[in-house]
């Protein structure tokens, strides 16, 4: 022990020295910040500011469909000519809603938001790390981020209106500038906007990447990583992998709008004029998008469900079931999410033969993707079940991915997709596993590590009432669409009353969007929630959920470098809830075997020796480093 | 209806008012004093849960039910049983996943909720289960796929030689269809040669061009195999053939195709459906900008001999011996791109766009 001692005074002391020289001014706390903690709270602000515009965008195109008859006149100071003389929502401004509600949820909101906020905050605080590998580099993804962010916004007040070619801006459509107004500045915009939101992704994503390889604090094998930090390393992965076939996308859809080129153009006549373009295909964006498309989805869902994952072992006062079998879950969806991409193209024209292969592969996905929820199941079974908002939002999370991901299962089967492919059907069924999931696990994260961030808790009672009216509202929103896409009723429709088919479902229709305006507007009690509490709330505890791993280990409000003294050593996994004779129903994973001979498990025992020599072992290297 | 909104709106703020003051005064009475593990709120929340389960339940069965006849597009193609069929087995195999699911959620959320006196079962992992539930759904998601393979080969594979070849060429924002007219074949065609008096950018020099008719409406025989040819002028476009259970893209560039056969005339659907007014309807279900929703074509379905008498009926394109459209033609096309352009400007141009394409 005394070894031990001698050599954590010694770290102690380079920290005091580190700590001398932070005397941060208000710009380098607070914007050009290269701490994790403060990037991880830039990308949340943005992030929920984002979800605002977003719900925002979504509540105007609601009203049109809920209530086609309806006046929009109200909204001209809001929406100015584009409410149209008679009172409407212009019908391109139509479509540049829907596509702009779908990109800035999907990217902004859901990929920047939530992995941006949570593997920042979270990975060095879990893996015991000081920063980030490299904070420069984080700042620089934020910063990017940020770019990307105003142009986009701006993109939303340009004369032609912001991009409007849907949130996949397939060409030519989106190729095509005299196509639709939506194509043209504000498409470039968002072009822009993308290819810089792609190398703060990338940026961001490296950094993950490296930090969880590289600065795993001492004993925290991979084996003994918190399943968070695996969702956020295999998102990261995934993000690496996917985000640069986005940016070729990108890139090839940029040179044929500005430089004539034709990867995507062939045989076009617009405008009583035929293009010169041939020889190019529209198939090519298409595979490219869904290249990273459907890894995207996962890149959304994955940080979820890490999240969910630790706050539901959390909270059930029981180690999560499975953890092996949880690893192997988020490592088949990673693999796996990769060779799905062309699922979303089963009418696209593609080779009918690949259509079988790709339903074969989406139809597998759905394997490790019930694994998880049945491991989420028994983790619940028999526990002690602390209902904070985080756990609330854990299991309205798990409803929701169970309920979104089995219609996975109709789309994801070439036949059956043929009738649903871009009807409502698939706009339920993403929402719901994709879009509502992965913002629940975001609300989760927030309401689970806010004491953390902020040092203060927020308050359970808005809590609960935000979840209630969150989670009854999101399924009376989508799960009504499920009926309207089995009728055939087509996305992206301004109003269906041309068609005899789909005339019915008004009822319908104007119950979703009362719904999702009762939903949106619920968010104001989490917004106040937030930011009252972020000042005012009843001051946190260092760990007050009682959980087991390091990031609770950390003063109240930990400063640059997260831990005052030497970085705790990790002895065990980040599970050991309710362990038979432990005195507490949590150890955490600083907790060496030694200090619990009770609760030990017999090959636990065995580690007890073991754990002194991997301390002399490490004291024998600080001492060779200081002598040279 | 705007009443109705800010009503909801004052009642959610107020709400929010008073939880303000209960927050204000909770936080000062119980600052440095909150000890108590978990409140009485957390038997609320698993109360909540399952009222939630048992509320959600009975909504999802009873509309399932009561509204079934309005979310079951009628089916008039010779595939649509099977496709009917995978669907529903598809449909009972998730409604089961789903309810047993979602049951043991709550379930589980109510009935372990935390009680000071009980601690939670230790049980890290059961290779035996693990692989129970990784092995069952595997196989009843590969028996899904067979069923899966069978449908789409069926509707994938290349048309029967005696199929009726029509084309559709879809274009912002309608729809035009070519027939071969007696010698079934489609002439040749060029996007170069595309203009007003052309919209389909037919060869004139083909002989096979000569005989083919460009209608209003869509006919095709009742029982006889229909192949379908699509093409785009502009923009990617998408066939939806709904009550046929059939759909795919016209990708400029790229020719695509579709085939079925159709089992119910149109007089035979209306009587079935006792809706005189039934019409079966073409529609684009790709974006494809500010007309998208107004692509619509009616489609007719005839017994084979009246099929023929229609066919017969018309006249081609290319008069014989002339090589300029007819007057109704070019009339039609010019209609039907105005009436798209205004629509949505006005609830009476959409009507009169959605004539305009009826006629």
């Amino acid at each position: 022990m005394a070894t031990i001692q001698s050599h954590s005074s010694h770290d102690a002391h380079a920290d005091l020295h580190e700590e001398h020289a932070h005397h941060e001014s208000f710009i380098t706390k607070y914007i050009f910040t290269t701490d994790h903690k403060m990037i991880a709270k830039q990308f949340l602000v943005t992030g929920l500011l984002w979800a605002f515009v977003g719900g925002l965008l979504s509540m105007f195109f609601r009203l049109q469909l809920g209530f086609p008859e309806m006046s929009q006149e109200w909204l001209r100071p809001l929406l100015g000519d584009w409410i149209n003389s008679s009172g409407k929502i212009d019908p391109n401004f139509y479509l540049a809603l829907v596509t702009m509600h779908g990109t800035i949820m999907v990217f902004f909101v859901l990929t920047a938001g939530l992995s941006g906020t949570f593997s920042n905050f979270l990975i060095p605080l879990q893996i015991g790390a000081r920063d980030m590998a490299s904070g420069f580099m984080n700042m620089l993804s934020y910063w990017f981020f940020f770019l990307s962010s105003v142009i986009m916004f701006c993109s939303l007040f340009v004369e032609t209106g912001p991009a409007g070619v849907g949130w996949t801006v397939y060409p030519p459509l989106s190729a095509l500038e005299e196509s639709i107004p939506g194509a043209a500045l504000g498409m470039t915009l968002w072009l822009t906007s993308m290819s810089l939101f792609i190398i703060s992704q990338l940026l961001g994503g490296v950094n993950y990447i490296a930090t969880v390889i590289n600065m795993r604090t001492r004993g925290l094998s991979f084996a003994k990583l918190p399943l968070t930090i695996w969702a956020f390393f295999l998102t990261a992965v995934l993000g690496l992998l996917a985000f640069p076939v986005l940016f070729a996308a990108a890139l090839l859809l940029i040179f044929d709008r500005s430089f004539g080129t034709s990867f995507y153009l062939s045989e076009i006549y617009l405008n009583g004029e035929a293009l010169p373009h041939v020889g190019g295909s529209p198939l090519l964006y298409q595979h490219l998008f869904w290249f990273l498309g459907h890894p995207e989805v996962y890149i959304v869902l994955l940080p979820a469900l890490g999240i969910t994952s630790e706050i539901i072992a959390t909270n059930s006062r029981k180690p999560i079931f499975g953890y092996r079998a949880m690893i192997g879950s988020l490592l088949g969806i990673s693999v796996l999410s990769f060779v799905v991409w062309a699922h979303h193209m089963f009418v696209s024209g593609m080779s009918p033969f690949l259509g079988s292969v790709f339903m074969f592969l989406t139809l597998i996905i759905a394997v490790p993707s019930g694994v998880k929820v049945f491991n989420y199941l028994t983790t619940l079974w028999r526990g002690n079940i602390v209902f904070t908002p985080a756990m609330l939002f854990s299991i309205g999370l798990v409803s929701l991915f169970i309920s979104g991901g089995i219609t996975g299962i109709f789309l994801g089967n070439s036949a059956i997709d043929v009738y649903l492919h871009d009807t409502y059907f698939v706009v339920a069924h993403f929402h719901l596993v994709m879009g509502a999931a992965s913002f629940f696990g975001m609300m989760a994260g927030v309401y689970h590590w806010f004491p953390k961030m902020f040092g203060r808790m927020m308050d359970n009672k808005l809590g609960y009432l935000h979840f209630w009216l969150t989670f009854v509202g999101v399924y009376m929103v989508f799960f009504p669409l499920h009926y309207i896409g089995i009728a055939g009723f087509p996305r992206h429709y301004y109003t269906w009353t041309n068609f005899e088919a789909f005339s019915g479902f008004t009822d319908l229709h104007a119950f979703v969007t009362v719904a999702a305006l009762i939903t949106f507007s619920s968010q104001l009690i989490f917004a106040f929630n937030f930011f009252y509490s972020m000042w005012f709330g009843r001051r946190a505890t260092a760990n007050p959920w009682r959980s087991n791993t390091l990031e609770w280990t950390t003063p109240v409000e930990p400063g640059h470098g997260n831990w005052p003294g030497e970085i705790p050593t990790v002895y065990r996994w980040p599970y050991d809830y309710s362990k038979p004779g432990a005195i507490e129903d949590y150890i955490p994973q600083n907790i060496p075997y030694s200090m619990t001979p009770g609760s030990n498990l017999p090959h636990e025992n065995e580690l007890v020796d073991r754990e002194k020599d991997d301390d002399a072992i490490i004291i024998d290297e600080s001492e060779t480093d200081t002598t040279k | 209806m705007f009443g109705v909104l800010i009503a909801i709106g004052v009642i959610i703020l107020l709400a929010i008012l008073m939880l303000l003051y209960r927050v204000y005064t909770l936080v000062s009475v119980a600052r440095g004093t909150d000890k108590i593990r978990v409140s009485a709120s957390n038997k609320v929340n698993a109360v909540l849960f399952l009222v939630f389960l048992i509320g959600c339940s009975g909504l999802f069965f009873w509309y399932s039910f009561d509204a079934f006849d309005n979310y079951q597009q009628p089916v008039a193609a010779a595939h649509a049983d099977d496709y009917e069929s995978l669907f529903w087995a598809t449909m009972w195999v998730s409604v089961a996943a789903f309810m047993l699911t979602n049951i043991a959620l709550f379930y589980f959320a109510f009935r372990y909720q935390y009680r000071e006196d009980r601690k939670a079962l230790f049980y890290p992992d059961n290779t035996k289960l693990e692989i129970a539930w990784t092995i069952i759904p595997a196989i009843v998601l590969v028996s899904l796929v067979f069923g899966g393979f069978k449908v789409w080969n069926q509707m994938t594979e290349a048309a029967p030689e005696e199929a009726e070849v029509i084309e559709i060429m879809g274009y912002q924002f309608a729809w035009e269809v070519r027939y071969p007219g007696a010698d079934r074949k489609l002439g040749e065609y060029d996007y170069r040669f595309i203009s007003p008096e052309n919209p389909m950018g037919l060869i004139v020099e083909d002989p096979a061009t000569k005989d083919d008719f460009i209608p209003l409406e869509i006919h095709l025989p009742k029982g006889v195999p229909v192949e379908i040819k699509i093409r785009a002028r502009d923009v990617i476009h998408s066939v939806s053939l709904p009550h046929f259970r059939q759909k795919m893209d016209a990708v400029p560039g790229m020719p695509t195709r579709m085939w079925f056969i159709p089992t119910k005339t149109t007089a035979e659907m209306r009587e079935e459906l006792n809706d005189p007014d039934f019409n079966y309807e073409l529609a684009c279900q790709q974006i494809c900008g500010r007309g998208h929703f107004s692509m619509r074509k009616i489609v007719v379905v005839d017994e084979p001999a009246d099929y023929e008498k229609w066919k017969r009926e018309q006249e081609p394109w290319l008069e014989p011996g002339d090589q300029e459209p007819s007057e109704g033609e070019i009339d039609t096309n010019i209609r039907t791109q105005e009436a798209v352009d205004a629509a949505g400007t006005e609830t009476e141009r959409v009507e009169a766009a959605t004539t305009t394409t009826q006629q």
